[in-house]
């Protein structure tokens, strides 16, 4: 599971969707690993330009990567080839193997294995 | 011809085999009106804009596909993205309630997207389809409402007395010891889930439908549904249009006629205004 991936995923439980502690999913106990893919400027600016920036922020802090900047980069910033590749590498190249994902607003815990996240809910959820 | 992906490594116990409705999605998809439909509507590089003004260009669209067993139609679909979306920065993703669909989807797609977008010259590196994660859900239930721009479902459409239930959260950990009536049974059942749709084909799809309107990118979004003759598609669309505010279903694929009837069509979900 790439790390983008976490832009797009929220709570399986219905109640959680309107609440806004529902997203970004927090991880715990992250497993990473590396994956090279090509580098094109142009592919990767237009996934930053629909990214959600402040739910990227958040899981970028957990899973202990260097910052990000603080504001979504446009203008200058969506040229700057550094700050390109840096966020290639960990939207695109960075998988998480191993790990939890855990709900703000009810605290239920989604496991992933394998790369694999399980989004299937316990009976007294659905 | 475009090549199928290869799904060798696929162990078909508990998974979908690529059949009829699998390569009617492909046909349909890589057709010259839908692709350039789609290539239209997420077009990447609108003429009239200067080379290097980004903000002009859409923003990557996120593919869905919901129940990928396989894996062959998303692997297709990312592979082909050049063909089918005029680009290639698309963001696949797929889910299944199975997991053995899930691992199989992810190998399908990564030796699909490999083998089709390898570079012609070691020199100009060109960016590779990301496909991004395969994760179990039940449909789309854990994707953040509005965020989808194209959601593809072959559903469970054989009609049943009832849909089987949705495998619970543990049930998949590894059971190596289990024996061969038991795992036969357990087969069985994730086989059923992949084809038994309970009173008229519909209830998977139903559920489905519901989450449209929710799931999709509000402007841009658009949904490939494939239904069999029994699912009675005329009067699924019907039911789309009445949704209002300019939804729309359209019959964009269908297996040929028989005795007058079309057995299998893939309709496309859409809003304009």
């Amino acid at each position: 599971m790439k790390v983008v991936t976490a832009n797009f995923m929220t709570c399986a439980v219905k109640g959680c969707k309107a609440s806004p502690a529902s997203f970004p999913l927090h991880f715990h106990d992250a497993e990473l690993e590396l994956q090279e893919l090509d580098f094109q400027a142009e592919f990767i600016q237009n996934i930053i330009r629909r990214l959600d920036w402040d739910g990227l922020q958040v899981i970028v802090n957990e899973l202990g990567f260097p910052g990000i900047p603080d504001t979504k980069p446009e203008g200058d910033t969506l040229n700057d080839e550094q700050i390109l590749r840096d966020l290639h590498r960990l939207l695109l190249e960075t998988q998480v193997m191993e790990g939890k994902l855990k709900c703000g607003n009810c605290g239920h815990e989604y496991t992933i294995k394998e790369g694999i996240a399980n989004f299937l809910l316990p009976s007294h959820l659905v | 011809m475009l090549p199928t992906p290869c799904t060798s490594h696929v162990s078909f116990d508990t998974i979908y085999e690529p059949s009829e409705d699998s390569y009617l999605f492909l046909d349909t998809l890589s057709s010259e009106s839908e692709s350039t439909w789609l290539s239209n509507r997420f077009n990447s590089t609108p003429t009239t804009a200067p080379a290097n003004n980004t903000q002009s260009t859409s923003t990557s669209p996120l593919v869905v596909e919901v129940g990928t067993g396989s894996g062959v139609v998303l692997g297709f679909v990312a592979a082909n993205s050049q063909l089918i979306f005029g680009r290639r920065d698309i963001l696949a993703l797929g889910t299944d309630v199975n997991r053995n669909a899930c691992l199989a989807t992810r190998e399908t797609a990564v030796k699909a997207v490999r083998e089709q977008q390898t570079p012609a010259s070691e020199s100009v590196p060109t960016a590779k389809t990301p496909y991004i994660a395969s994760i179990m859900s039940d449909l789309c239930t854990p994707l953040r409402p509005g965020s989808v721009d194209v959601l593809l479902f072959n559903p469970p459409y054989v009609p049943s007395e009832e849909a089987p239930r949705l495998p619970t959260v543990t049930e998949q950990e590894d059971k190596k010891d289990l024996s061969r009536s038991a795992k036969f049974e357990q087969d069985s059942y994730f086989l059923s889930l992949t084809y038994a749709g309970g009173v008229d084909g519909m209830e998977t799809t139903d559920r489905l439908l519901e989450a449209i309107p929710g799931i999709l990118d509000p402007v841009r979004g658009v949904a490939y549904v494939l239904l069999c003759k029994q699912n009675r598609p005329e009067e699924v669309k019907d039911r789309i249009r009445g949704w209002g505010n300019g939804w729309k279903a359209e019959t964009v694929g269908n297996s040929g006629k028989q005795a007058g009837w079309e057995k299998l069509v893939i309709v496309r979900v859409w809003r304009s205004e």
